[in-house]
């Protein structure tokens, strides 16, 4: 593996010897890099050529151990062909099975895993984008020993004496750090360090906490236990706070259960309700079917009242809304078992308690939510005690294996300084981060797409993390290097592995079991076992009391984890920081979001750079007027304004980390001021209101049981005819879709999926200003009602492969064209570039490439595309194609076995395969049985912009929400 | 001669001041033959760096790409199409002066016609420049063509109202040229007979095809320009509103209407004429041609302007009108932005200089009026291209899905090449007045023959 | 009534045979040239060269001179005929591009429009019409007229260089029947005509 890396200095010597190419190797960040527009052709030439020599080595290169796929076997592999492995991401703690796609070796594709219970067959936007990261050429490429090249030898050689017993005994003053632990082999490599350093300590901390949430559990059930939600059997719920179908969870199932009772298909199904408090406007708050804007400290006298209204003996709380909570406590009385009322890592432990009381009352116990044993404990305590430590020099030797507390740390920890006291630090990181920076060795970690491992996903299921190619940097994963230090029997990854889960099936089919868990992605029977703890009212009651009442004067700032890049380790990947914010639309940006009314309050505009102070310290950022935000309150994401990172991440935003302690983690009290300066923020979408269009139309569930057929009614369409005769496609296959909007969450998934499988450019923050962003495929998010207080919808648009399309008319050198299954075909190589055609296109759904996206582009970043899909040049015109490199690469499997009919379902666009909500459906209309002409049937059933007569092949399903009638 | 007398009574005689032919000759191909007043060379040098700017920015486009241009996704075409349409507009005049006025008997035309059609040339070589360098692939450019794909075997698609375009103005140039040069031919022989220099002799020779004024081929080539001039009539008026079909044929609200070819056409006609009164004053003034281009000359253009501009803006009115009254919220909003908008100063100047502005013409102090006639011949080109930016890029910037709606901000690129292409189209102009006779002296000598039996002959 | 057109020219006496005959022309003359100053003069000229029987005329001119054509009996141009047919060529070309191109050549589905249509067919057919008729007219002129022609006799007369200034020439050409220089000369400068010269072929 060290060979690679040694490769790669060497052909950089030869490549380039000048001195600030010296410089430059040192310490491994080229300088003035972070334009993504104009790359300076210097530090572009430099890192090109580094790239080059390694890029060559490691293009084709397979794990050297015997790894399964999950279609076929390496044996009867086709050149050429992709090929399907199973594998498992991890992300805060919890597990996303995933199969992904590799071409020639290289993965360049992520799908979800349908075997594997956290993902259905669907996973997550930063999953899709994940694959990015495997090829980002700023990643850690070696060993740093004081910010100097060295090799694993070294560290090896290094590790031997340091962490030879002899010398350093029971590890008193041996600390480990690392991010959440969900790795089974990971943990029995730990117990067996742990148990050679008795005296060392092990500390997991992950910036996106959930420490209320297992205090509040252990509060109420006295005893440490993790609930876990089942939206699928519940007719209401009640979301204190908690964005579980966006930044709140990493499980994506929830979305799959929460969507499947949205989705319907006659009047007379059944829909569930949802009510929403929260101070931000989160995609969760999108959805609900009545939605509380509020502080976030209100909220906790909101829950009072509901459980009040529930005979429940809590302290006396008065609040705004006893008309809304009544009515909601009744709701969740009607429908006892069937409701569920959770609450948010913002909210304290007391009203996570109070919230499995309710649950416990309304006997949804078992039910609609249920609980199973952890050993995670509350994190920032330990964190505290450990910079305790270091900071009374307590520490000699700090393993970091993973994350960067230096960045993300509470500021009141002051962990970047008091990290310097210990004498020996050691980093293991995916990127040379502020972490890496500080400490005396930084080792590359494997990326999870290149190294052994397992994972347990949140119900406790456990998948084996499949390598698809040999670590492109040397790097190692955590396991590896704490065998390492530990003297663990086995070195690599695979044996670690293998040979934790050997032994766990009996001797005989030990091996089949083995073959099986790499080939499924999931290994059987690992779940947790559910357990039924008893509630204990008293100590809940007790808690509350202990809870004071809300300051009710003052702004109150609440952090956020950021679409984008979560906590920050995804602020290299430019997939994730130009995929539009799914609620602001913001894109390369944090901002602090205000409500209208505060922000005419306060004399703030969109853009205003606002000085921010709290928690002792003082930041600036820009000001996004944001509908929907509770009035006196700022939500900042966190993860941006890093300071260490790679070209694509470093400086993007401001740091919100900073204003962050460990005493208020997640919500406090804040000053803000203007500095009279404006600061341009990238935004995709500039109008937020529909102008009275039947665009997204929407009705409730009452009108739309009395008045199935409202769509037709919210806009006419007037009889459409056409002076030609129309081309037949009534024969053979003949594409559409149907995406339903009451399913769609707007999770984004979907974006990211499409960017990954079509080689769609990401163009900075410079041209997303100046409107060039090219996605494909959009979320239109539209605000409906009063600005301050607004409901939202979203609505998937990609290209709409209308039959008669006006883009097609007016190419003058036809190089967009019909095909005979209805695809509207665009032609690259045709294509001159007169954009008439993206002017003529009423949904605007066309992209161009005013300047060369891939310019520049190092060989290693080129890995990542996808060979059945066009690299567009500039000048040329794109749009979606329904994925026609799929629909072909199936019809073409289809006839090689025989001429057989397509099935169903069997081709599945990007977008689709990764929704979790199910909300886009493809396939032949000219079949009455599948799904999409099944879809197309329902009275929901509306085209946009009909009226044209452009007859779009895209349809959509109409919005229905299922008020409380008694709110109405 | 009595019809002639009546004529002379009813409108002043059009050459002042009872030159005889060899002062026609004289003056005017004394022009070509002498040298250059200096500030022909102040306004030459000028007019060729201007040019330059030109030539630089189109490289950095081709090379770079549209991306250094302010055009974005909805704003697909902007400043350069605005310029194609409205440097097509200018060129309209000159045909029509020449053919139209030619067909209606106009004998005011004479004297203005042959700058009127150089000018419509090089409007059009300017216009072509655009649509040639606005493609994403410049060297693809020639595809527009109607040749098969290099690779693919693909032929152009007739149905797009581009490919209509991209005839209606190539024939338009090449007829324009074909007219301009027939018109040449006599006076090219002119300059061959005077000319002393062998080098002039021999290209004049050259140009000239050996013309020498036989009664025989007089009676062809009348025939020849009159079949031109009524073939460039029907053209002239087919090329806006081929032009204007871009726009009509799309479905985009504010381009999608059925009143789009008669209001371009006229459109064009009023921004042409503007264009010959700037150029014509100037002229005028520096080459003392008081007494070819008349007071009479201006004021006939004058009152052409004034009655195209209330044409322009009744079209207006029926815009706005037909939006209101269609009840289509789309088409409604597309005119409410365009004088409401972000954009609402285009708009607004845009009726300001093309509506407004022409009216003062309504007084003969006014039309006669050299320095307000400049004017408002300035502000009617200023107004006229505002309109085709309204109509272009504005209702580009919101048209159906608000999600899409973006706005525009023009570069120091699309300032300059605008810049930069009047620099060529004055650059022309300056070599032609240096090198042609700008006054057609054959047909202004035929006009002194109809007037004055016998002519007198007091010099110029 | 202009004094143009009525001709009121005295019948002239037949020559006397008395006259002494021609000097026989060394080489092949072209014609006899006569320099008129204005079209007026000229035009009278012709009438009266005609009447003596001349009917083998050309005048150069700076400028078409109306009526002239008429004095010399020149019969209408022909050239519309040209511009008619290379309009119907231009027609059938455009439709044919169109139609062959659209329908057999590269048939594709664009906008669910027809393969062919008069509809969309219409203004490049319009102006592919105009763009040949326009040659036609152009180079049929030139055909008709002989041109481009390198040089031609009438510049070896001494006023040439004024023909396209202000000066009008007629030429009796020779060749025609009962040509003879003499009386032509005569006929010329009874006709008022300056510069009467013999020029050559």
């Amino acid at each position: 593996m060290s060979e690679t890396g040694r490769q790669y200095w060497r052909s950089l010597q030869e490549r380039a010897n000048s001195p600030d190419v010296e410089r430059w190797l040192q310490n491994e960040f080229p300088e003035g890099a972070t334009e993504l527009d104009a790359p300076s052709r210097r530090s572009l030439l430099k890192l090109m050529g580094a790239s080059l020599g390694l890029a060559g080595l490691t293009a084709c290169s397979r794990p050297v151990e015997k790894i399964l796929p999950l279609s076929k076997g390496v044996e009867d592999y086709i050149p050429g062909n992709p090929m399907y492995y199973a594998s498992v991401i991890s992300l805060g703690g919890t597990a996303t099975g995933l199969v992904v796609e590799t071409h020639d070796g290289r993965p360049t594709k992520i799908e979800g895993n349908p075997g594997h219970p956290a993902s259905g067959g669907a996973c997550s936007a930063f999953a899709q984008a994940s694959v990015l990261g495997l090829y980002d050429p700023d990643r850690s490429k070696t060993v740093l020993r004081n910010g100097s090249p060295a090799s694993w030898d070294d560290f090896a050689r290094f590790a031997a004496g340091h962490f030879d017993p002899a010398r350093i005994g029971a590890g008193e003053r041996l600390r480990f750090l690392s991010l959440r632990v969900n790795s089974p082999s990971l943990e029995a490599v730990r117990a067996h360090a742990l148990a050679r350093f008795p005296k060392a300590r092990w500390i997991e901390y992950e910036p996106i906490s959930e420490d209320e949430i297992l205090a509040g559990a252990a509060i109420a059930f006295a005893k440490p236990v993790r609930p876990h939600y089942h939206f699928d059997k519940a007719d209401v719920v009640f979301s204190l706070d908690a964005d579980f179908l966006g930044l709140d969870s990493n499980n994506i199932a929830y979305i799959r259960d929460f969507s499947k009772r949205r989705r319907i298909s006659s009047p007379k199904d059944t829909m569930n309700r949802l009510y929403m408090a929260e101070s931000r406007l989160s995609i969760t708050g999108a959805m609900a079917d009545h939605r509380l804007r509020m502080k976030t400290g209100a909220i906790r006298d909101l829950a009072l009242e509901v459980a009040r209204n529930l005979n429940l003996d809590v302290p006396a709380a008065s609040g705004p809304n006893a008309k809304w909570a009544a009515a909601l406590a009744r709701d969740l009385a009607r429908s006892r078992g069937r409701s569920l009322v959770l609450a948010g890592p913002r909210q304290p432990a007391a009203v996570h308690a109070l919230a499995h009381w309710i649950n416990h009352a309304l006997a949804n116990e078992g039910a609609t939510v249920t609980y199973t044993e952890t050993g995670a404990a509350p994190e920032l305590p330990a964190l505290k005690q450990l910079a305790q430590e270091l900071r009374s020099g307590q520490v000699e030797t700090l393993v970091i294996l993973g994350g960067n507390p230096a960045y993300d740390a509470p500021a009141d920890l002051r962990f970047d300084a008091v990290m310097k006291n210990a004498p020996v630090t050691i980093h293991l990181g995916l990127d040379p981060n502020e972490t890496a920076g500080l400490a005396q060795w930084h080792l590359p970690e494997a990326h999870y797409l290149e190294s052994w491992g397992d994972a347990r996903a949140l119900d406790g299921t456990v998948s084996i993390q499949q390598p698809m190619i040999r670590p492109l940097y040397g790097g190692k994963t955590a396991a590896e290097v704490l065998a390492l230090i530990g003297g663990y029997k086995d070195r690599n990854g695979y044996d670690i592995v293998r040979n934790y889960w050997l032994p766990r099936w009996s001797a005989g089919d030990a091996e089949k079991a083995w073959r099986r868990a790499l080939y499924d992605g999931v290994i059987p029977d690992t779940a947790y076992a559910p357990v039924e703890p008893a509630l204990d009212a008293k100590r809940v009651a007790a808690a509350l009391a202990g809870t004071a009442p809300p300051a009710s004067e003052g702004l109150e700032l609440t952090f956020y984890p950021s679409a984008a890049t979560w906590d920050g380790r995804f602020a290299d990947n430019g997939w994730l920081q130009e995929a539009p914010d799914p609620i602001t639309k913001l894109t390369w940006d944090n901002a602090a979001l205000v409500s209208p009314a505060t922000a005419r309050r306060l004399g703030l505009e969109t853009e205003d750079i606002v000085a921010i102070a709290a928690g002792g310290a003082e930041i600036e950022m820009p000001v996004w007027v944001q509908p929907g935000q509770a009035d006196d309150t700022i939500a900042v994401a966190l993860g941006y304004g890093r300071r260490r990172a790679g070209r694509v991440g470093r400086n993007v935003g401001h740091d919100s980390y900073l204003l962050r302690t460990s005493a208020a983690p997640y919500v406090t009290g804040a000053a803000i001021n203007r500095t009279g300066r404006k600061y341009k923020l990238a935004n995709t979408q500039h109008h937020f209101v529909m102008e009275g269009r039947p665009l997204v139309r929407e009705a409730t569930l009452e009108e739309y049981r009395k008045d199935p057929d409202f769509v037709d009614k919210i806009a006419e369409t007037p009889k459409l005819f056409s002076i030609f005769g129309q081309h037949d496609y009534s024969k053979g296959y003949q594409w559409g879709m149907a995406i339903d909007l009451n399913a769609c969450v707007g999770c984004n998934a979907c974006v990211l999926a499409c960017q990954a499988e079509n080689n769609v450019p990401i163009v900075g923050k410079d041209q997303v200003t100046r409107g060039r962003e090219m996605h494909w495929l959009r979320l239109d998010r539209y605000f409906t009602g009063p600005e301050d207080d607004p409901q939202t919808v979203t609505q998937p648009v990609a290209c709409q492969q209308c039959e008669n399309a006006p883009c097609e008319t007016v190419c003058p050198v036809a190089a967009t064209s019909h095909s005979p299954e209805g695809l509207n075909d665009m032609v690259y190589n045709r294509c001159v570039g007169t954009r008439y055609c993206s002017n003529n296109c009423p949904y605007k759904v066309r992209r161009f490439n005013f300047l060369d996206w891939h310019k520049g582009l190092q060989e290693v970043e080129k890995m990542v595309f996808n060979p059945d899909v066009t690299v567009r040049m500039r000048g040329v015109m794109e749009k979606c194609t329904y994925c026609v490199q799929r629909i072909q690469e199936k019809k073409i499997q289809a006839s090689v076995e025989g001429h057989r009919e397509l099935r169903d379902g069997e081709i599945v666009p990007a977008c689709q395969q990764t929704c979790p909500a199910d909300a886009i459906v493809f396939g032949n209309i000219n079949d009455p049985n599948s799904r999409v002409s099944q879809l197309k049937k329902q009275t929901r059933r509306y085209e946009m912009l009909a009226q044209l007569n452009v007859k779009p092949r895209t349809s959509y399903l109409a919005k229905v929400r299922n008020p409380n009638p008694e709110l109405a | 001669m009595a019809d002639l007398a009546i004529t002379r009574e009813l409108n002043p005689p059009l050459i002042t001041g009872h030159p005889s032919y060899a002062d026609v000759t004289a003056k005017v191909s004394g022009i070509t033959e002498g040298r250059m007043p200096r500030v022909w060379y102040y306004a030459f040098g000028v007019t060729v760096t201007i040019t330059g700017v030109l030539i630089a920015m189109l490289s950095y486009l081709a090379l770079t790409g549209i991306g250094v241009w302010g055009n974005n996704q909805p704003v697909g075409w902007a400043f350069e199409i605005t310029d194609f349409v409205f440097w097509i507009g200018i060129g309209h005049a000159g045909t029509l002066i020449s053919a139209i006025l030619f067909l209606l008997r106009q004998r005011w035309r004479t004297s203005i016609n042959r700058a009127a059609e150089a000018m419509t040339l090089f409007a059009v070589a300017c216009a072509g420049l655009f649509p040639l360098f606005h493609v994403g692939r410049p060297w693809r450019a020639y595809w527009l063509f109607p040749v098969p794909n290099d690779y693919l075997g693909v032929w152009q698609n007739f149905r797009s109202p581009l490919m209509w375009d991209v005839f209606a103005v190539s024939t338009y140039a090449t007829v324009s040229a074909l007219f301009w040069y027939t018109g040449l031919i006599p006076d090219l022989a002119t300059l061959r007979d005077r000319a002393v220099t062998p080098a002039r002799k021999y290209i004049f020779g050259i140009l000239s095809l050996g013309w020498r004024g036989s009664a025989r081929h007089w009676r062809h080539y009348e025939k020849a320009y009159l079949l031109l001039a009524g073939l460039s009539t029907p053209l002239v008026l087919s090329v806006h509103t081929i032009v204007s079909f871009d726009f009509a044929v799309s479905l985009i609200p504010g381009w999608h209407s059925t009143i789009f070819p008669p209001y371009f056409v006229a459109g064009a006609i009023f921004s042409g004429f503007a264009m010959v009164v700037t150029l014509m004053v100037l002229a005028r003034e520096v080459f003392g041609l008081k007494n070819l281009v008349t007071m009479k000359h201006l004021e006939n253009m004058n009152k052409v302007i004034l009655a195209t501009s209330l044409m322009v803006g009744f079209s207006y009115l029926i815009e706005f009108f037909t939006a209101w009254y269609s009840g289509n919220m789309y088409e409604r909003y597309a005119f409410y932005n365009r004088m409401f908008g972000p954009f609402w100063w285009v708009g607004w100047l845009m009726v300001f200089c093309n509506v407004l502005a022409p009216q003062v013409f309504w007084s003969k102090r006014m039309r006669t009026n050299v320095p307000v006639m400049f004017v408002v011949s300035i502000l009617v080109n200023i107004g006229m291209w505002m309109e085709r930016f309204a109509i272009v890029a504005v209702s580009l910037s919101r048209d159906y899905l608000p999600s899409s709606w973006g706005n525009y901000r023009p570069t120091y690129v699309d300032i300059l090449t605008l810049t930069g292409s009047f620099g060529l189209f004055f650059t022309l102009f300056l070599l032609f007045v240096r090198f042609l006779p700008m006054i057609s002296m054959t047909e202004v000598k035929g006009m002194m023959a109809a007037d004055a039996p016998h002519q007198v002959g007091e010099g110029l | 009534m202009s004094p143009l057109e009525d001709p009121v020219i005295e019948q002239p006496e037949p020559s006397s045979g008395a006259a002494a005959a021609p000097a026989e022309p060394q080489r092949q003359i072209y014609g006899i040239v006569a320099e008129f100053e204005d079209p007026h003069e000229l035009l009278k000229a012709v009438r009266a060269v005609r009447h003596r029987g001349y009917e083998k005329l050309d005048a150069y001119t700076p400028f078409p001179v109306h009526g002239l054509d008429r004095a010399l009996g020149l019969k209408a141009s022909n050239l519309g005929w040209f511009v008619v047919g290379c309009g119907i060529m231009g027609a059938f070309a455009a439709v044919l591009l169109q139609w062959w191109t659209g329908t057999i050549g590269y048939p594709l589905v664009l906008g669910g429009k027809p393969f062919f249509a008069p509809e969309f067919a219409t203004p490049i057919t319009f102006e592919l019409t105009v763009l040949f008729s326009a040659f036609g007219a152009v180079f049929g002129m030139l055909f008709l007229n002989g041109l481009p022609r390198y040089s031609h006799p009438i510049f070896e007369h001494a006023q040439a260089s004024r023909l396209t200034d202000d000066r009008f020439l007629l030429a009796i050409e020779a060749g025609g029947e009962n040509f003879d220089a003499e009386q032509a000369i005569a006929a010329l400068e009874a006709a008022g005509g300056k510069h009467v010269e013999v020029v050559a072929e």
